[in-house]
């Protein structure tokens, strides 16, 4: 088979990603032409299309790419850990830990605007901690097939107790919860976008670094061994990386669904699994996948406005299904 | 039916078995098995910390290692495989063959005794060092993602690679030899899932020898391989004992190719050294009935060599009045 370099294949990802990053801030709600974009851009033009390009549209489509990348290289790592290329970084509770701490944090009356992600991401870790000391067998390794079960266990735990919280709750309070957990990248600005960017480098860094020995790893864990890699510390390093990762992508945008999934699985079929290539170019790939999926969502409907996971489910899944034929017809 | 040889060293053959408390200082002694002098020669990538003066690279004495607190799975085992030596451990199913692989390769701790790789505590060395110095093709292994053959064989190099160096020129000539040690340069480009078992087997070979290791360890290597394979895989051992100078340790339940391959054979049952000799005088029709819990015979090849011949059960005719 015939696989496009790699140098090729990324400076076109990154190209894709430039495009998309112009679409987002070229199209929105308000009708503004593509040159009062680029003086607003500039600082030139009418005050007005400058305060939405520079306020509103360029915080918003730089959040959608950070985000979009972190759920790509949080999923393709957690593909590795657990050997599967179908897991995903929400598959391990996370979701519905984060959930959770967000509409506990609605019931208590929390209305602060970085209260809602704050409680999110601590539900987030709680579920990620419950998950990993479940998953963690004598000697303290990790067990990839317990860490799957217990993720899913966890995960129906928390999305049970959001339900009773959400039975027990004011219907304005239900409606703000459920359109929070359903994802959107506005209202954040830019303080949250340096926020998740600071937050989110050393854990890909981290990831990055693993990248080798996640290629060892698709062997199986005794070969990796064997081929000199420390399975044990590499399995905790991926698994606290991707999931602090999944989880302040959560706080910051909600619960953006397949992007995780869909990403690094294209990334797989079209240029394989060499992780040092794969992490980097699924965060570029994801990135651009969910800006153009918000723009789509900002301006189908205009001036309503459609929750990005739906737009990202609606594309997703046909494209998995696709991309899932192709698999197993290798 | 050519006639049964039981080998000439009588006494020993009277315990079968039992006498296995004898068997721990057979090792010993029998590790002199000719080619002693020429050590020094090829400590060629083992770092400075070989104080060891002997040569072994695989090395257990009077290990005992639990999995739970009752039962020893192996219990107070000794035994030594050096450079230019290929000891085939041998046994039935439960006898603890994996788990002196496991405590070799430092995977399992000892309750008591010794494990040593290269005269250092298999559980001291870290991970990567260990694998610069012992190769290991293990029992299982499937890919989760599909890869090539020559992506699989680089991934021999992680291990002198770490997690950032990219692969220099002694990187790629150390894949490159291996490749063609093993004989797998034409599948080079081949996804692995579309080989053979005789060509995956040879693909894991040269990635352990893409390591550059002094020791090779084998797990079953010819299960799954037929009678041609199987040769191919033993001959392509053998070979890279005599001439490379490596230590290799071949786990085969397949006794009679182990006993024409192996400088010596260890037998092991119930977790303890039965025997620890040349396949000459391991192959004892009395010791290996009682080790297998099977009538057996040996029968000796034109070439010289030893075969185990297991013996049909005596037929049981209920009823019926035939001869």
């Amino acid at each position: 088979m015939k696989r496009p370099t790699a140098t090729a294949f990324f400076a076109g990802l990154v190209a894709a990603a430039l495009a998309a990053l112009a679409l987002g801030v070229a199209l929105g709600a308000a009708p503004i032409a593509p040159r009062e974009v680029l003086l607003g851009l500039l600082r030139r033009g009418d005050p007005t299309a400058t305060a939405i390009v520079w306020s509103l549209r360029l915080p918003r489509v730089a959040l959608g790419f950070i985000v979009g990348g972190v759920l790509a290289v949080s999923g393709a790592a957690l593909q590795a850990l657990v050997r599967n290329p179908l897991a995903d970084p929400y598959l391990l509770g996370l979701s519905g830990g984060a959930g959770l701490g967000a509409v506990l944090a609605l019931a208590a009356g929390v209305v602060s605007a970085w209260a809602l992600p704050a409680a999110a991401f601590l539900g987030a870790l709680a579920a990620m901690l419950v998950v990993y000391r479940l998953a963690v067998v004598a000697g303290g390794a990790l067990d990839s097939r317990i860490l799957l079960l217990a993720g899913v266990v966890v995960g129906a735990f928390a999305g049970a107790l959001l339900s009773g919280v959400l039975a027990v709750s004011e219907a304005s309070q239900v409606k703000t919860a459920t359109l929070w957990l359903m994802g959107g990248l506005g209202g954040v600005g830019w303080p949250g976008v340096v926020a998740l960017a600071v937050y989110s480098a050393p854990a890909i860094a981290v990831l990055v670094a693993e990248a080798r020995a996640l290629n060892l790893l698709a062997l199986g864990e005794e070969p990796a061994q064997h081929l000199g890699a420390d399975v044990a510390r590499t399995k905790r390093r991926v698994y606290v990386a991707a999931s602090l990762l999944a989880a302040a992508s959560v706080a910051a945008a909600g619960m953006i669904g397949f992007v995780g999934l869909v990403v690094p699985h294209a990334v797989r079929l079209l240029r394989g699994h060499d992780h040092r290539f794969l992490l980097p170019a699924a965060f570029v790939l994801g990135g651009t996948f969910l800006v153009l999926a918000d723009t789509l969502a900002r301006t189908v409907f205009a001036p309503l406005e459609l929750p990005v996971g739906v737009v990202t489910a609606v594309v997703g899944v046909p494209i998995f299904a696709v991309l899932r034929r192709r698999w197993t017809s290798r | 039916m050519d006639e049964p040889v039981i080998p000439g060293q009588g006494e020993s053959g009277t315990g079968g078995a039992t006498d296995r408390s004898g068997a721990g200082s057979v090792s010993t002694d029998a590790v002199m098995s000719g080619q002693g002098g020429s050590g020094t020669g090829g400590a060629k990538n083992v770092s400075g910390s070989m104080a060891v003066s002997s040569d072994a690279v695989f090395e257990l004495s009077g290990a005992t290692v639990r999995y739970g607190p009752l039962t020893a799975a192996v219990d107070g085992v000794s035994l030594r495989v050096r450079r230019g030596e290929c000891v085939a451990l041998v046994g039935p199913n439960g006898a603890g063959k994996t788990t002196v692989l496991r405590a070799l390769l430092g995977l399992v701790p000892c309750a008591s005794g010794r494990a040593l790789a290269l005269g250092r505590d298999a559980r001291a060395w870290p991970r990567d060092a260990l694998a610069r110095a012992v190769g290991v093709v293990a029992q299982r292994e499937e890919p989760a993602f599909p890869i090539t053959v020559r992506e699989a064989v680089e991934m021999g190099r992680y291990a002198h690679l770490g997690a950032w160096r990219a692969m220099g020129t002694a990187d790629h000539e150390a894949v490159a030899r291996a490749m063609r040690r093993a004989d797998v340069e034409a599948l080079e480009g081949r996804w692995v899932a579309t080989l053979s078992g005789g060509e995956w087997q040879r693909v894991r070979i040269a990635r352990a020898l893409a390591q550059e290791p002094v020791g090779l360890v084998l797990d079953e290597p010819t299960a799954s391989l037929d009678l041609k394979h199987e040769m191919e895989l033993f001959e392509l051992v053998a070979d890279l004992v005599r001439h490379e100078r490596l230590a290799a340790l071949v786990v085969s339940h397949h006794i009679n190719v182990a006993a024409r391959f192996a400088d010596r054979l260890v037998l092991l049952a119930g977790g303890r050294v039965v025997a620890d000799d040349t396949p000459e005088r391991v192959l004892e029709p009395a010791r290996l009935a009682a080790v297998f819990d099977w009538p057996v015979a040996v029968h000796r090849l034109p070439d010289g060599s030893l075969q185990l011949y297991p013996e049909r059960r005596a037929p049981r005719a209920p009823g019926a009045a035939t001869p």
